[in-house]
């Protein structure tokens, strides 16, 4: 039992010290540890948990976690998961602003804070242009960009919380007719 | 109530942040610098940088952090439990119901739908951290950095996490007036 924990907890360390660039980078490293290294479960259990993590909201590194944790190791093993693959880069996170915000008037450090912009935002445009990609393969061009420029307006023009855009785009998704068959080779 | 609010503030975003932990960035930005007025656009555009240099998911180092600089280690708690408890406890609960449609359209489209929604609200990140590089180091400077990144990003395929160190030490070295 505590065997288990064990290589649970040090299987999720190992993924959310080594995951940068965010949860979905993450997914070779689970399925690398939880189907390679300790076979908790097979390629196609695997992948249908990846498929029911992206249809749900949140980030799918800690549903990952969570479900695995809680399949190999009951509701400890879940807890134990997400919080091994968090909670060490959390700390590191709050440690390093923390010094970061008690200098910030030091020119060197204030111009280190000022350096670092450009770089987020053009990683901004790489994940805007990726969300692009997805919206046109599945959507296709015309409905993805007049689904675009009507959230839009809605959000920037008359200043709905986006929340309220999305609620209504998933709920309309949900109450939509079923759709004839032809369409569905449209979708991935 | 802040803790009521941090709480409501990434509960919000992650569920109906479709798309995963990226996804969720503009959202979690239009709640605490937006609504509550917690950061500033630059201080939560450094809070970026910094999390994605770092390994692990990207939504709860956002969540951890600003729920600790807003309310310490209670608001980060809570943050983090907002972020990852509510997805995650539907995960296990709805695992038999969702796995029996998760080929059905409907549930499909409800990801692919919002798509062109997160495409926006990123663009307008993009375009806030724009006007932030212009009020810190001008425009040639936020162009002329934002272009090598740019070019290391995607020509070089170098680590995200080394090119974010690269613009931290060209600020220290240039920037710091």
């Amino acid at each position: 039992m505590l065997h288990t924990q064990g290589r649970l907890c040090l299987a999720f360390l190992r993924i959310g010290l080594l995951g940068f660039g965010g949860g979905p980078s993450m997914i070779p490293l689970v399925h690398a540890e939880v189907v390679k290294r300790y076979q908790w479960m097979s390629d196609d259990e695997f992948s249908d948990v990846l498929a029911i993590g992206n249809t749900l909201p949140g980030p799918i590194a800690t549903k990952m976690a969570g479900t695995i944790g809680h399949r190999v190791g009951g509701l400890i093993g879940a807890l134990n998961a997400t919080l091994a693959v968090m909670v060490p880069c959390i700390i590191a996170m709050i440690a390093l602003l923390g010094l970061y915000m008690a200098h910030r008037d030091e020119r060197w450090i204030a111009g280190m804070g000022q350096g670092v912009v450009p770089v987020v935002m053009v990683m901004m445009i790489q994940l805007t242009w990726d969300f692009w990609q997805k919206a046109r393969q599945s959507l296709g061009w015309w409905l993805a960009a007049l689904m675009g420029l009507v959230a839009a307006g809605l959000i920037f023009g008359l200043g709905v919380h986006p929340g309220i855009v999305i609620a209504v785009l998933l709920m309309a998704a949900l109450l939509r007719p079923e759709p004839r068959r032809h369409q569905k080779d449209q979708t991935e | 109530m802040i803790y009521w609010q941090l709480f409501l503030a990434f509960f919000i975003p992650n569920i109906i942040g479709y798309g995963g932990g990226p996804a969720i960035i503009p959202l979690i930005e239009n709640e605490v610098v937006g609504r509550y007025g917690w950061m500033s656009a630059e201080h939560f555009a450094q809070t970026l940088a910094l999390g994605n240099a770092l390994p692990s998911p990207i939504a709860t180092k956002m969540a951890g952090y600003i729920g600790f600089d807003v309310a310490g280690t209670p608001g980060a708690l809570i943050a983090v439990f907002a972020t990852v408890a509510p997805s995650l406890i539907l995960m296990l609960v709805a695992l038999g119901v969702l796995y029996r449609f998760r080929d059905s359209i409907k549930v499909k489209s409800m990801s692919q739908w919002v798509r062109p929604v997160i495409m926006v609200l990123m663009g307008a990140l993009v375009w806030s951290f724009f006007r932030e590089g212009m009020q810190g180091p001008g425009l040639w400077q936020t162009l002329g950095i934002g272009t090598v990144a740019a070019a290391l990003l995607m020509g070089t395929r170098l680590h995200p996490a080394f090119v974010v160190c690269l613009g931290l030490g060209y600020g220290a070295l240039f920037l710091g007036r």
